[in-house]
């Protein structure tokens, strides 16, 4: 558990977006002018505070699942299954497991020692990517709000299945390609 | 939507109760590990999010909104989801950027379902973040086979936005 997910205080990213938001919000301001700057501002910001209990809420799930549901208990328990049950635990362990890329793609690749085909590990990866509360709880709730996010979230439910069901459909017809060849 | 809202918070923190009290069962410094990491990790990331937050209203101000709803405004249709999923594909950095560009296009007067399938592009096959992290950390080949069976993907879930009409 060495490498756990870390947050740095310091990210390139946010730097440069940081620099982008403070020349927009001059141009706001200098053509606008400081009504609209102050309104843009109090908008946003009430979103932002509108949300932040539940992004701490999000920060402390995470924190405490990843103490409780240890990464060699979920490489386990989906690396050793396979059929649909397989691609089923694999999207409900893809949408538990908090971390960042640093955590998922290890655990991933652990599946794939232990066994699971890649469609498993593929299903769990897009669950992650897809229907984390991690993410959607700390980063996109206080950009979009929670109904945005509540209906990505639904219209995804089902893509996690349907990627890992695809890439098994293409893997296995690769293997009867190989065959006949 | 106010008293959702409230309940929605109120079972959170019902589950981070269970959760500490599971930890706090088991032993007191796994309690205090996952508290403190908890808690360094949200005052970490308030500002980076807040930035995001902010900024994300004042890009959206200063773009040209008729090139957006043009794009991929609520009526752009499919091509708006298309060009919404490209764009998902080629946004490079972290976190931030990602949704900080989706939300300038929500604000900016793009349409629901072509964001849904902006952001899905980006968290799934944003190449920068394949190239960067995802080759290292797993056989190639399932990373390939990953993006390529991902690409419909952004497609199903905007048309599945704009079929149910919601958000």
């Amino acid at each position: 558990m060495a490498e756990r997910r870390r947050v740095s205080s310091f990210e390139w990213s946010t730097a440069v977006i940081g620099g982008i938001s403070l020349t927009s919000g001059t141009i706001v301001y200098l053509r606008d002018g400081y009504a609209r700057f102050v309104a843009i501002l109090t908008n946003d910001l009430g979103l932002f505070a509108s949300m932040l209990p539940k992004m701490a809420a999000g920060c402390l799930v995470s924190a405490f699942v990843t103490r409780l549901l240890p990464r060699e208990v979920v490489a386990r328990l989906v690396g050793t299954e396979s059929g649909l049950l397989g691609l089923l635990i694999a999207t409900l362990m893809g949408a538990a497991l908090p971390g960042g890329p640093l955590t998922i793609y290890p655990v991933a690749g652990a599946f794939l020692v232990l066994g699971a085909d890649a469609g498993t590990a593929i299903a769990f990866i897009t669950a992650w990517n897809l229907l984390g509360y991690n993410r959607a709880l700390i980063w996109e709730m206080p950009f979009f709000g929670s109904d945005f996010v509540f209906w990505r979230i639904m219209v995804a439910l089902p893509l996690p299945f349907l990627a890992g069901a695809l890439a098994r459909g293409v893997l296995s017809l690769a293997a009867r390609r190989g065959t006949q060849a | 939507m106010s008293i959702t809202f409230l309940i929605v918070n109120l079972l959170l923190w019902v589950l981070v109760a269970v959760l500490a009290l599971t930890a706090a069962v088991r032993s007191k410094a796994l309690f205090r590990e996952g508290a403190t990491e908890g808690a360094r990790d949200f005052v970490l990331l308030l500002p980076r999010i807040m930035i995001g937050v902010v900024g994300s209203g004042y890009i959206a101000a200063i773009m040209p909104q008729n090139m957006i709803t043009t794009w991929i405004g609520p009526n752009s249709g499919i091509l708006g989801i298309t060009i919404a999923t490209l764009a998902g594909a080629i946004t490079p950095g972290g976190a931030v950027v990602g949704f900080s560009v989706g939300a300038a296009a929500l604000k900016g007067g793009g349409g629901a379902p072509q964001v849904i399938a902006y952001t899905t592009a980006w968290s799934l096959y944003a190449l920068t973040r394949l190239i960067n992290w995802e080759v290292a950390m797993m056989p190639a080949r399932v990373v390939w086979l990953r993006a390529a069976v991902s690409i419909p993907l952004p497609f199903l879930a905007g048309i599945g936005a704009m079929l149910i009409g919601h958000p």
